[in-house]
């Protein structure tokens, strides 16, 4: 009996401060609760994802041998679970190398090295489908970047990129993430631009899509030039989101509008 | 190798209704819209979805270019024997693609 | 910020699903009546289920059920849904019979426009009943570069 009743003591006690985690310290909001229940419960459902078709994909890709090497991911790394955690820490600084990376030119990275193979194009089915099954794997997780002192100048010049004012409409990223997300845009919900749910399946594409080409569309939705894909302000501005989105659940692969 | 999600029950009680979902990777192109090079690009559509248990058609959905793309169905069946669902689509440009799951009904 | 400015630029880029020829109230009536022919459609039993307000009408949720006892006697025989402003006015027809125990079907289709969808059921007796929903699409704001 009395020790039920501290069993049902722990229990009130535990839900009350994740309620106040979740309403005082951290009212950051992933796009996905921006979303209409039809969406939330498309991105929810994994026979209703169609980002899950990728990961599927990818898993096949997984363990396919490729390259000079005719090595497959899977015969270096095993499991695919042995990538749990790797999605929420990227971009990182591979070993050997002084540049942040993401997570696709990690894998592009496995690519050349390890496979002997030629990289694969960015936007492809073939790496997205990849990068789909790594980042899949940590699905639930909290977004950690690694503690790296090497990092804070690259991600001090995605801050800076972050709120500089560009394009032919002269606006920064932080005019409408920051000072006006929450507020609508021609009917669409501004987000707060996390970075928690890619690559994910926009219904605007009609497919799956990097950050990058998400990003991409923000440059072009504000007449600014888009930087070339393998540009390093896109690495920048990912290390600067994904410090901006510490903690929060990772959820890859997101649907969204 | 097909891309096809399947969710259906793998055991259910005899004569209980169970709900089968299913998602394929498919662009279906409308034939209405123009690439890049302004020409058109030609329809490639999933026309028709059927779904069979142990041989017998239990469903099937004649589609239009106004499906999305990577289509989703799901729909119900009644739980009669144990045996053999299976889905099949097929469309333009000879598309056809079959995926069969197993229920066992106790 | 410059909003008119930035939505003017917007809707410039902006690319729906379809981009050739329009479907008309007139069309689905038409499509309508290939379907039920001269019998009368009785509003009632179907359930439509859409979400009223989409955020991209390239991938809508649309769910359909009949009520029915889903007996050999007594079922839906086919459901099939209709819009006004696609290009074609069918969006597709599904066949069922007393082995589906639920008259119950999902997809997820296009919608170039808000408009007016109808879901028409024919059950075994040879009636129809229907149901209709109005949706209203709202526009992606940042999209792809024109190419
Ligand atoms: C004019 C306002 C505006 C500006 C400026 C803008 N964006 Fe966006 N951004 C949007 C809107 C609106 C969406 C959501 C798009 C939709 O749903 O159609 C979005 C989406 C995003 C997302 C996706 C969030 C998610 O949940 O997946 C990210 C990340 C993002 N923007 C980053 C940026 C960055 C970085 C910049 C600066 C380079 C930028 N945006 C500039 C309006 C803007
Ligand atoms: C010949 C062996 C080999 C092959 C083949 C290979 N990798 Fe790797 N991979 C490695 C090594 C070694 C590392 C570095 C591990 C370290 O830094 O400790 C690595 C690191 C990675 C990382 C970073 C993990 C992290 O936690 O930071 C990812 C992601 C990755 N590989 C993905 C892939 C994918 C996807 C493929 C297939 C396309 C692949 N690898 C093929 C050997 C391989």
């Amino acid at each position: 009996m009395t020790a039920l009743r501290v069993v049902a003591g722990l229990a009130i006690v535990f839900v009350a401060s994740y309620a106040a985690a979740q309403s005082g310290a951290d009212r950051r909001r992933s796009g996905y609760q921006d979303m209409g229940e039809a969406l939330q419960k498309m991105q929810d459902d994994d026979t209703a994802n169609p980002g899950m078709l990728f990961v599927q994909l990818g898993s096949q890709a997984w363990s396919k041998p490729a390259g000079a090497a005719d090595k497959s991911c899977a015969d270096c790394h095993g499991a695919a679970a042995s990538m749990k955690g790797a999605a929420v820490r990227y971009p990182a600084i591979p070993k050997g190398a002084d540049v942040p990376m993401d997570l696709e030119g990690r894998i592009n990275l496995c690519r050349t090295e390890n496979q002997k193979a030629e990289r694969l194009p960015p936007e492809s089915r073939e790496l997205l489908a990849l990068e789909a099954y790594v980042a899949h794997q940590s699905r639930g997780m909290p977004v950690a970047p690694p503690v790296d002192p090497r990092l804070g100048a690259f991600r001090d010049q995605g801050a800076e990129i972050y709120r500089r004012r560009q394009g032919q409409l002269n606006l920064s990223c932080a005019i409408c993430h920051d000072d006006n997300a929450g507020k609508k845009l021609a009917g669409v919900t501004i987000p707060e631009a996390h970075p928690t749910g890619y690559p994910i399946y926009r219904l605007e594409w009609q497919g799956l899509g990097s950050l990058k080409r998400r990003l991409r569309n923000c440059l072009v939705g504000i007449r600014a030039e888009a930087y070339a894909y393998d540009a390093p302000e896109y690495v920048m501005l990912e290390l600067f989101l994904m410090d901006r989105a510490r903690g929060m659940t990772f959820e890859a692969p997101g649907v969204r509008p | 190798m097909a891309n096809v999600l399947v969710n259906a029950p793998k055991t259910a009680k005899r004569g209980a209704v169970v709900e089968i979902k299913a998602l394929i990777l498919h662009p279906m192109e409308t034939g209405f819209r123009s690439g890049t090079n302004g020409q058109f690009i030609p329809r490639n559509i999933v026309e028709r979805f059927t779904a069979t248990w142990n041989d017998a058609e239990i469903f099937s959905m004649d589609m239009s270019p106004a499906i999305s793309a990577n289509p989703f169905v799901s729909f119900f069946a009644v739980a009669a024997e144990s045996g053999t669902i299976r889905l099949r689509w097929t469309g333009d440009q000879d598309f056809a693609v079959e995926e069969q799951v197993a229920i066992a009904v106790e | 910020m410059d909003r008119r400015r930035f939505l003017a630029g917007t809707a410039a880029i902006a690319v729906l699903p379809f981009d050739r020829a329009s479907a008309t109230p007139e069309a689905m009536a038409e499509a309508i009546k290939k379907v039920v022919g001269d019998s009368a459609v009785t509003e009632g039993r179907v359930r439509l289920d859409m979400p009223p307000l989409i955020e991209n009408g390239n991938t809508v949720p649309v769910l359909v059920s009949v009520e029915s006892p889903m007996t050999v006697a007594d079922h839906v025989k086919a459901i099939h849904v209709f819009n006004e402003k696609n290009p074609q006015p069918n969006v597709f027809s599904a066949r069922l019979s007393a082995r589906n125990g639920k008259a119950s079907v999902g997809t997820r289709i296009k919608l170039g426009d808000s408009q007016k969808i109808v879901a028409i059921a024919e059950t075994s007796d040879g009636r129809f009943w229907s149901a209709s929903a109005d949706v209203i699409v709202t526009l992606a704001a940042c999209l792809e570069e024109s190419t």
